[in-house]
Order: C-alpha cells, then structure tokens, then sequence
C-alpha cells in the first residue's frame, strides 16, 4: 500500500491550515521569498530545525576538541605539544596547557556540551522538524517567535564564542558556576570579564529555550490534524512536549539565579557571599549563602537532563519500532512513565548536594525520590527490550544507535541508583565516578539518541541519504570508544579520585591512575575523529547524497512521510492528512506497516491509545 | 613537523576510508537494495553478538586489572558501611546489568531481519508490565532503606568524647587549628584575618583561643572518634577523606561538621597497602580555582601516645601572633604544603 495512494486518498475538510494562514491555495507562492527569508531569517520550522542542528554541530566540534585538549593534559602531563603554544598563546606556554587554561577548557566543554548542544541542538533540532510534521501542522504556533529562538540561541553562542577570545579568558568555575568562585573576579581569572560574557550568553539561551517551548507546547496541544489525539502521537512528540514543559518550569529558575549572580558581581549586593577573605582583604559581604545559588541551579540543573534525555528516548523509541517492524511495547507505560519522570525531575535537584551540610532528613526524602526515578526509567528500558525481542530487526544505521542508546543508558542509569543513596554518594561525590555516570547516561546516551534522530530524519530534512559504510564505522568507534573511556572511570572514583584536576602526579592516593589516564587520552583522541567522519559524512551527503527516490524510505506509520520528498513550506501541497489510527501498527495482522492515514476497515480493532 | 606529517596521515586515511564507503555505496546500488541491506544487517548481527561477549569479557578484564588500584578498603567505621552499601548495590545493579544488556544484544542478534520472518505483533501486556514495575520498585525500597540507615548512622551527633579539630579551606591549602588543653575552639571573626598571625581570624580576646593551636598536618588518634568542625575563608571547598570515604562542603559563612573514626594508623595503611609512601591525604573535592588541584593536606593516624606527644610540641597560634607582632618577623606557622606542590609542578613544567 503505496502512501501516495494513502494520501491523494484522503478527502477529508482542510483542517488547521486555515487557522494559520497557510490555505492550500496560496501555497505554491508560499516559498518564493529570497535567499534571506528562505535560509537565513526563515520562519519555516524544517529550516529553523536545520539551522539549530548545525549551529549544534559546529557546537559540538568545538566542546569535543575543548576535550581532547584537556585529556591532554589528562593523559599526558609530563609531555609537551608545541602546537598547542601556536593555536592557545600563553595559555599553553611551551606546549602545556596551563591550569588556568585547562579549568577554562573543563567549564566550556561542559557549557557547549550540555546547553549549546545537547539542549539547543538536540531538542531544538528534533523539536521544530518532527513536530509539525508528526502532528500534522503546516508549521509552528508562533513561527515568528519560533525564528526567534533560533536567533535568540544564535546570539547567545556569539556572545560565548567572544568570551573565548577576551584577554582574562572566558568562565573557568566549572559549568555549575558555583559563587562565590564565580562571583569574585580576585578568586578566579575566570570571574572576571569572561563570567559576565557567559551569564549574559546563558541569559540569551534561557530567552531562546522559553520562546522554543512555548511554541513546542501551543503547537503540540491546539495543532495536531483532524483525528491525531493525544493518544494517537507518535512517543517522540510525546517527549518533545514533556521536554518543553521542564524547560518552561525550570528555565526561569536559573535566569533568577544567574540575576542575582550579577547583583553580586556588579551591585554590592550579598545574596550569595558572606563572610570572605579573598586577596588579603575582608570583604564587606555578610549574611549571604552561597547554598542557596546551588539550589537554583539544580532546580533547572536537574530538570536539565531529563531536557536533554527525554526527546532522545522518544525518538529512540520510534526509530526502534520503525526498524523492529513491531509497535513500541506498551505505548501508554512509556508516556505514563515521561509523565512520572517530568514530575519526580523537579524534586530531586537537591541530591547534587547531599555533602553541603544540608539538612540530613531533608536528604532522605531526596533520596526516597531519586530512587524512585528508576522505575520509570527501568520500565522504559524493559519495554524497549520487549519491542525488539520477536521483531524483524533492520539495522539502519538509526536502529544501531538506538540499540547503543538502550545499553548505554541502561550502564548509565544503574550507577545512578549508587550516587542517589545519599550514603554512597559521600564518598563518590565529586569523584571521575560522577563523571562516568553522567557522561555515559546523559552524553553518550544522548548523543546517541541525537545520532539515531540525524540518521533516520536525514532523508526528510535534506531528501538524501547519509553514507552507510560511514555510519557503520562511526558507530561502532563511537560504542565500543564510549565504553572504553568512561567504564574505567568507575574505578578511578572508587578510589576516591576528585574530578576537576588539572594533575594527580603528586597525589599518593591518585597517583596509581596514570597509565589508566594516557589509556584514556589515546581513546578520547580515536573517538574524536570518528565524530570528524560523521561531520564530513553529514555535509558531504546534504549536497551529494545518494537522493531519495520513495517519499517513505523506511516504511514508516507516521505523517512526516506523507510529505513529499522535498516539502515547502506548509508542509503538504494538498490538505493536511486526517488520522485514524496510532502511529504503530507495524506487523498488524500481517500487513508489514499501516500508515496512520488509513482508515480501520470494518472488524479491525484499533490498538493504543483510545 | 611530525606534526604535519601526523595531520598528514589522519587525513590520508580519512580519505581512504571515504573512498571504501563510496565504492561500497556504488556496490551496494547496483546488488539492489534488498540484497545489500541483507548483507548490511549480517555484518552488524553479528558485530552486535561479538560486542556482547568481547563487552561482557572486557568488564571482567578490567575489573581484574583495576580492582588493586583502588586501595585497601575503608579505613574508617562509617567507611566501611559505605563499602559494605556500595557491595549491596554493586550485587544488584551488576545482576540487572548483565541481564538487560545479554537480552538487549542477543535479541538484536537474534531477530534480525530473515527472509520469511514475521514480526510478532504485541503491543502491550498489562501483567509484563506489572511484573518490571514492581520488582524494581521492591529492590529499590531495600536499597533506600538500608541506605538510609547508613546515612543516618553517618550524619548523626558526633559522640561526647569525640575530639574535635576545625580545618578551614583557603585558596589553595588548608588550615587546620585544634582546640588545645581546654578541648574547646576560640572565637573566630573573619575580619580579624591577618594572612601572617592569624590565619583563621581567631579573636584574641576570647579567653578559649589562647591555647589553640594551628598545625600543617592533621594528626589523629586511631579508633578515637574525631569531630571536624569545616568552613572556607574564600570559595566553596570540600574536605575529601577518599581514604575514610567520606567528605563534607567546606562553605564560607556556613560551618558544617562530619565525624569518623579511623581504624588504622598510617603505619599500618603503609603495610596494609604494600606502599611505604602512603599517607591520608585531604583532597580537596570541590573546584575552588586554579590551584584546586594541588590543594592537599595530610593526615597522621597514630597512637594515643604518638598523639599526646606531638600535641605537646604544638605552639598555640596566640603565642606566635604575639612574638611575630615584632616587625619584620617572618614566623608563620603555616608552612604552606600546597605551596610546595603548587611550586613542584611549577618547576616540572
């Protein structure tokens, strides 16, 4: 059953695309405004996704290689790379990156890393392409403010790529950007100017993510066609909508706290700073806490990872039933347990602070509530395995990526249930055990939910293919050097070894580390170029990729692939197709997939949501 | 120029590599898709099985390999509830791990596509999805019950005869001072701070300060509990005790507090871990600026009578504020180990 059939079938009244103005008859003169409102200040949603990948992309290229440079030292600190004084300048005086340089790398890979690219470019790639074209919208709500937040981000990556280059250099506290560290330019060279370049940067993000959002929100909840119920949507708009419904709640919380950061840099206030000696002087601040700063951020922070997680398990989900040829098992158990974990997501932020001194029967109810994120997320992972087991799996370059995912975040999550026992987390906090835990369940696992997305939605964004042989490699690098890198950290944090240091050479305790460090570096250094392959393979295969020839290349359900191969804006030339069914009739009653367009012939029973 | 050369190299075999995908891409359309396709998911069937074993192989490798480095346990009686609750979890996450991830790999293996196979449409079943919601619900209530335990064990009230030392974090040492003869801390404010004589801002007319003492190294007396009183002059710090597992946030303005016991001397860790250089080393684990890593203090456990005899040797910081208060006088108690290992990498770089 052909989907061109599907849709010229439909006969349905033109629904939604009245309400925006994008009426099937002045379609064909929709897209013919010049090369800046097409590709530069366009408000098409497929566009703005395309500009939020590969802004992420060249995001991504930097706060990598920012890595390796300090795996580097990591890994080699007694060697000096001559190279490394010609592109860093006096940070890295005869070919050794200095302290000040390497804490500056640290911070900036995580700020790149986890806002500029696992937030904007994962969420605000994926977000603004599959939404309306899942949902069966001609575009976003707003797509004026949707052009915005494209923009807004834009600003804000110039404003932090500045910071880079100011002679003090930019924010070196770490990402957390604790105060007072952060808030005393004596304390740090990095809290000098480059701090006031990243607040204001991330002010700018936080302007972009809430203008995302609201959009994602509007559009998911009053657009979707004719028949498409909120029971009927496909998991990853599900994930997009939590997704935007945390970053809405929780984006505001951190803009407070970065504000009254700035009070504290620039108007004498104490909000955060009491009782200091700093630069062989008192400071006049007093009756500050420089706890309450932690809260704030971790009332975004938290919530920040399920931002980043969630829309990659609702595309791994698809892209898992799409190749599986089966429906994702237990479709209402994997919205039900987003749900649970977008609600526990805002009451755990304090177990990143169970050594503050905080409250101990306060850190029993956060570690009541920690834990109890793994039953949804142990549920998710059982319902992925059950999707494959008895399936017809074809492995795509997208379903590898999503089966890496399922490992990775199964790895991943289970060392949470260690940090989250408060009593465990005394002795591992802050050690390189924190640092495998979240770089395996929240950066591999992300990036490799990302890389599923990038592979399977290439051929709709860009209406070619992506270079098997290519991806093949990329992912195998990526897994097997994923694994080599972050499993032995465990170790290292079981010794106690503390994160952020610049070297162990003189610490008994840590010192035994070092072959396990250059073993480190040397894969970190692998694995990075065979990112490099997959950026070359991306923009080499946007202009010169083998072309689609099929409107449907993978023999999806979902309405996205009843668009034409290259869709204008407005998405389709006709009416927006009606649906009938959820997205996942794959194998139903032998016929190998059922577009969500069709309708339920007579006998059959509809499946899902009701 | 090795340099270009090694440039050279990574981009030769870039382009090697692109030539192969591109050929194979060229093959791939004239076998026609399905065949391809066909072969594609073999090499990758395959791959995912040989990843599962060499995988499951590598985790028991490296655990072989790194189990030594990670010292000789807990040496403290809180840290050894700590291993023996990182033993319990590591039992139950392991068991789950090596399940999930043997389902995960083989059913991928195992259901690849095959010519002729049906996939099995089963959307959903209640009874399954009881069964996974439940049992982890009831390990992790046993996981959250006896850690709480522990955690309450842990945060409780230091004991009465607890002794009691304050370690303050600066950047980038740590200052430590002991209540001396009357066993209780003196008044401290922090703009009585005077880099020279008085490093912790101690008040000179609180009767309790004048037999403080200040010291470089922690010493403690093995299975006598002690009791830190913690604070920071300047940023966040963090007193890390990777040895007693323990730590506890050094914040400014906010004093928190962590007790232990320690169960060996270093004497006997130096025999315990086969290393006649080991030493309790305070780590500092929270990033406090350039010289975070570098910012260490050692302790000493030894005997009561070890103890009784350095304590005595001590001089209070009163005596030496009043006999620097001579111009000029270059006395600071404070000898600044960081500063030597701040200097040490210095020189190596």
């Amino acid at each position: 059953m052909s989907n061109e059939a599907t849709l010229h079938s439909q006969q349905e009244v033109m629904h939604g695309a009245a309400a925006h103005g994008h009426g099937h008859d002045d379609h064909e003169h929709h897209h013919e405004g010049g090369f800046i409102s097409k590709y530069v200040f366009s408000m098409d949603h497929k566009t703005i996704a395309k500009q939020f990948l590969i802004t992420g992309i060249l995001w991504a290229i930097v706060g990598a290689f920012f890595s390796v440079l300090f795996r580097l030292q990591l890994g080699f600190p007694d060697t000096t790379f001559p190279w490394l004084e010609s592109i860093l300048g006096h940070w890295a005086k005869g070919g050794h990156i200095s302290p000040e340089a390497y804490y500056a790398l640290v911070t900036m890979h995580g700020t790149i890393l986890v806002f500029f690219v696992l937030t904007a470019g994962l969420s605000g790639t994926f977000s603004n392409l599959l939404i309306p074209l899942q949902v069966g919208a001609r575009d976003m709500a707003s797509p004026f403010m949707n052009m915005l937040s494209y923009w807004f981000f834009f600003m804000a990556s110039c404003v932090m790529m500045c910071s880079l280059f100011v002679q003090t250099g930019p924010a070196s506290g770490g990402w957390t950007s604790y105060p007072p560290l952060s808030a005393l330019g004596d304390a740090s060279i990095g809290s000098k100017i480059g701090m006031d370049l990243w607040l204001t940067s991330m002010a700018l993000f936080v302007v972009s993510q809430l203008l995302g959002g609201l959009n994602y929100i509007s559009t998911i909840l009053n657009m979707r066609t004719k028949g498409m119920s909120m029971t009927k949507m496909p998991l990853t708009i599900w994930s997009f909508f939590f997704t935007a419904v945390l970053g809405v709640l929780s984006f505001p919380v951190l803009l407070s706290g970065f504000i009254l950061l700035l009070f504290d840099r620039h108007a004498g206030t104490s909000f955060y700073l009491s009782e200091l000696f700093v630069a062989g002087k008192a400071l006049s601040n007093e009756g500050g806490s420089a706890i309450l700063y932690q809260h704030l951020f971790w009332f975004l922070g938290h919530p920040e990872v399920y931002i980043i997680i969630l829309p990659a398990m609702g595309m791994v989900s698809e892209v898992m039933a799409v190749n599986a040829r089966k429906p994702i098992f237990g479709y209402l158990a994997m919205v039900g347990s987003m749900f649970a974990i977008a609600i526990l997501a805002f009451l755990v932020w304090a177990h990143h602070m169970f050594v503050t001194g905080l409250n101990p029967f306060l850190g029993a109810f956060f570690v009541l509530l920690t834990l109890l994120i793994a039953v949804p997320s142990a549920i998710k992972v059982f319902n992925w395995i059950t999707t494959i087991w008895r399936g017809n799996i074809r492995f795509t370059p997208g379903m590898l990526f999503s089966i890496g995912f399922v490992s990775t975040f199964i790895s991943g999550g289970l060392t949470g249930i260690w940090l989250g026992n408060s009593s465990i987390d005394i002795h591992l906090h802050d050690t390189y055990f924190v640092i495998a835990h979240f770089h395996i369940v929240m950066g591999v696992s992300a990036f490799l939910g990302l890389f599923a997305g990038v592979y399977h939605w290439f051929p709709k964004m860009f209406g070619r293919y992506l270079n098997n042989t290519l991806s093949y490699i990329h992912f195998w690098i990526t897994l097997v050097g994923a694994y080599l890198i972050f499993w032995p950290m465990h170790y290292e944090g079981m010794a106690g070894m503390p994160r952020r240091y610049y070297d162990y050479s003189n610490w008994e305790s840590f010192k035994q580390f070092g072959d396990l460090n250059h073993f480190i570096s040397i894969v970190v250094i692998i694995v990075f170029a065979a990112q490099l392959l997959f950026v070359f393979n991306f923009f080499y295969s946007v202009f010169k990729g083998r072309k689609l020839t099929t409107t449907n290349p993978w023999n999806a359900t979902t309405l996205e692939w009843t668009t034409p191969i290259n869709p204008g804006h407005g998405n389709w030339p006709g009416e927006i197709p009606e649906v009938y069914r959820w997205p996942y009739d794959y194998s139903k009653d032998g016929v190998d997939f059922i577009p969500q367009t069709v309708p339920l012939s007579k006998d059959e029973e509809a499946a899902g949501g009701h | 120029m090795s340099g270009y050369l090694a440039v050279l190299v990574v981009v030769l075999i870039f382009i090697v590599i692109f030539q192969i995908a591109k050929a194979s891409e060229y093959v791939s359309i004239l076998k026609g898709e399905k065949k391809s396709r066909q072969q594609s998911n073999r090499v990758n069937g395959f791959l995912m099985i040989s990843f599962l074993v060499l995988g499951l192989i590598g985790v028991y490798y490296c655990n072989d390999l790194l189990r030594g480095k990670m010292g000789s346990g807990a040496a403290s009686e809180q840290g050894e509830g700590i291993d023996s609750m990182i033993m319990w979890t590591l039992v139950i996450t392991g068991i789950v791990f090596v399940i999930t991830q043997i389902l995960l790999f083989w059913f991928a293996f195992k259901y690849q596509e095959k010519e002729g196979r049906k996939a099995f449409y089963f959307p959903h079943n209640n009874k399954l999805e009881l069964i996974w919601t439940v049992i982890p619900a009831i390990a992790l209530t046993v996981l959250v019950a006896i850690g709480l335990r522990h955690w309450f064990r842990i945060t409780s009230e230091a004991p009465k005869d607890a002794m009691v030392v304050e370690i303050t974090g600066k950047q980038f040492n740590w200052l430590i001072r002991y209540p001396g003869k009357d066993g209780q801390l003196g008044r401290k404010f922090f703009k009585n701070i005077n880099e020279a004589t008085n490093p912790v801002g101690q008040d000179w007319d609180d009767e309790l300060n004048k037999d403080d003492y200040m010291a470089t190294e922690m010493h403690l007396v093995v299975n006598k509990p002690v009791k830190l009183i913690i604070g920071s002059r300047d940023v966040i710090h963090d007193v890390g005790l990777s040895h007693f597992r323990l730590k506890m946030d050094a914040v400014p303005g906010i004093p928190t507090t962590l007790w232990f016991t320690p169960k060996y001397t270093t004497a006997e860790m130096k025999i315990k871990n086969d290393n006649p250089d080991f030493m309790y080393e305070i780590s500092c684990d929270q990033m406090c600026g350039a010289g975070h890593y570098s910012m260490k203090a050692n302790i000493v456990v030894e005997t009561q009578a070890e103890y009784d005899a350095w304590s005595a040797k001590q001089k209070t910081q009163f005596a030496l504020a009043h006999e620097s208060a001579a111009p000029a006088a270059p006395a600071t108690p404070v000898a600044d180990s960081t500063q030597k290992a701040v200097a040490v990498n210095v020189v190596k770089h």
